[in-house]
């Protein structure tokens, strides 16, 4: 009986594990792999071979400074972004007709057309407009590449920021504006102290991948000759012609790109620690 | 992104022409989004659907022609789309390795005729008028995958 019993259970059990094979799929996978680890493994041995002390204590100070017009560039603009985007983001959700189209019509205009034709629009096209803008006293603003990039870039992010913005305060229930509204709160007091600190959690990740966008767009500067951590590695490469100097760059924009995620994710873990069970 | 272009550029003009540069460049870019899109819908299709398939007796490569890939398609394409259109906005920067583009003939344009700001305005336009084209042609496609499909 009980031997029957225990014979019977053995036919119930799972199959034994079978030890994988080097099916099809896999060789080309570890080949593949192996592909791409070659690959890495040239790009560092490369590095390390054509490791120059010289060249590096000449062009470490200018990649440095590079890199601080980067982070300028990007911090203001995002900055300046933001608040711009907050009456653009209150114009999408107008009731009246007039300002909404208005609103994404340049939300549109702005996030339907590059980048660089945006920069080019306001860097060179702005200047057909000398004697207006000597006129009104703009024009020492508009003149300098600088201001024009962070301008460009400023009504460039505040346009996807706008879309940002307002995507996270409709994600927040209308019962909470309800609720709100019932306690006796003002449209202001329920927006600041209800809506807005639901609203920028959900936001966070989209605002962590914009300014992750606006790092790698704000390589487009150096074309109109600001000296940014691209424009400093185009001027390297163009008195060395030396490979390296771009890759070095983009090792930089990445470990730039990889702080701000693991900082996000962080800021987005400790934030979000009383929603986790 | 751009440091790419101008990698992949700055590197091959010395063999190849700037426009398979640029494809390069593009195309490696381009794939590394699009992977993640895949992987992501691979990820959203259920383990038994492949577990159906092969309790049926399909064979792996029909499981995929006849099971996962149309369902993976209709999952992908949102982000496709979406990917399509940042793409081409970025293909404005094959200019800077010498393609002439639209941004390239314009600024060879404003220069001649010094009229920038109607020439840029027109670039810009054109790329509007090319993403809401393809807009248009991605959302019928998206009707038509999604039309022939049950109410997941």
């Amino acid at each position: 009986m009980s031997l029957s019993q225990s014979a019977a259970q053995a036919d119930d059990l799972p199959p034994p594990v079978e030890a994988s094979k080097w099916t099809r799929a896999r060789i080309t996978g570890v080949v593949l792999l192996a592909i791409w680890a070659l690959l890495g493994l040239g790009i560092v041995l490369f590095l390390v071979s054509s490791w120059n002390p010289e060249l590096f204590r000449r062009y470490a100070p200018n990649y440095l400074s590079g890199l601080w017009v980067t982070v300028q560039i990007v911090v203001i603009s995002t900055l300046a972004g933001a608040v711009l985007s907050v009456p653009i983001a209150i114009g999408r959700r107008s009731k009246n007709r007039i300002i909404a189209a208005l609103a994404y019509a340049y939300v549109y205009f702005f996030r339907g057309t590059p980048l660089l034709a945006q920069t080019f629009l306001i860097y060179y096209g702005l200047g057909s407009f000398r004697p207006e803008l000597q006129a009104i006293g703009l024009w020492g603003f508009f003149r300098e590449a600088w201001y024009c990039a962070i301008f460009a870039f400023t009504l460039n992010t505040a346009a996807y920021q706008a879309e940002i913005l307002r995507g996270a305060v409709e994600s927040v229930g209308r019962g909470q504006w309800e609720a709100a509204a019932a306690l006796g709160l003002s449209r202001f007091q329920t927006l600041r102290k209800i809506v807005l600190p639901q609203a920028l959690l959900v936001a966070l990740r989209s605002y962590g991948n914009e300014v992750i966008l606006m790092i790698k767009g704000s390589a487009i500067v150096a074309i109109i000759t600001v000296y940014d951590l691209m424009g400093e590695t185009r001027r390297a490469y163009s008195r060395t012609f030396d490979f390296q100097t771009y890759i070095w760059a983009a090792l930089i924009y990445l470990s730039l790109v990889e702080f701000l995620r693991i900082a996000t994710d962080r800021m987005e873990r400790r934030l979000t620690r009383h929603l986790r069970r | 992104m751009q440091q790419l272009t101008r990698l992949a550029g700055s590197e091959v003009t010395i063999e190849i022409n700037a426009f398979v540069a640029g494809m390069i460049a593009l195309g490696a870019v381009f794939s590394a989004y699009a992977s993640e899109v895949f992987v992501s819908a691979f990820r959203a299709i259920p383990r038994g659907q492949y577990e159906g398939a092969y309790a049926i007796g399909l064979s792996p490569w029909l499981t995929m022609r006849l099971v996962i890939l149309p369902q993976l398609i209709r999952l992908a394409l949102p982000g496709l789309s979406n990917l399509w259109l940042i793409l081409l906005k970025e293909t404005s920067l094959v200019s800077v390795i010498g393609l002439a583009d639209i941004v390239r003939q314009t600024g060879i344009a404003a220069r001649v005729t010094k009229e920038a700001f109607l020439f840029f305005g027109i670039a810009c336009l054109l790329y509007l008028i090319l993403a809401v084209l393809s807009s248009f042609v991605l959302s019928a496609i998206e009707r038509r995958v999604s039309l022939s499909g049950a109410v997941r």
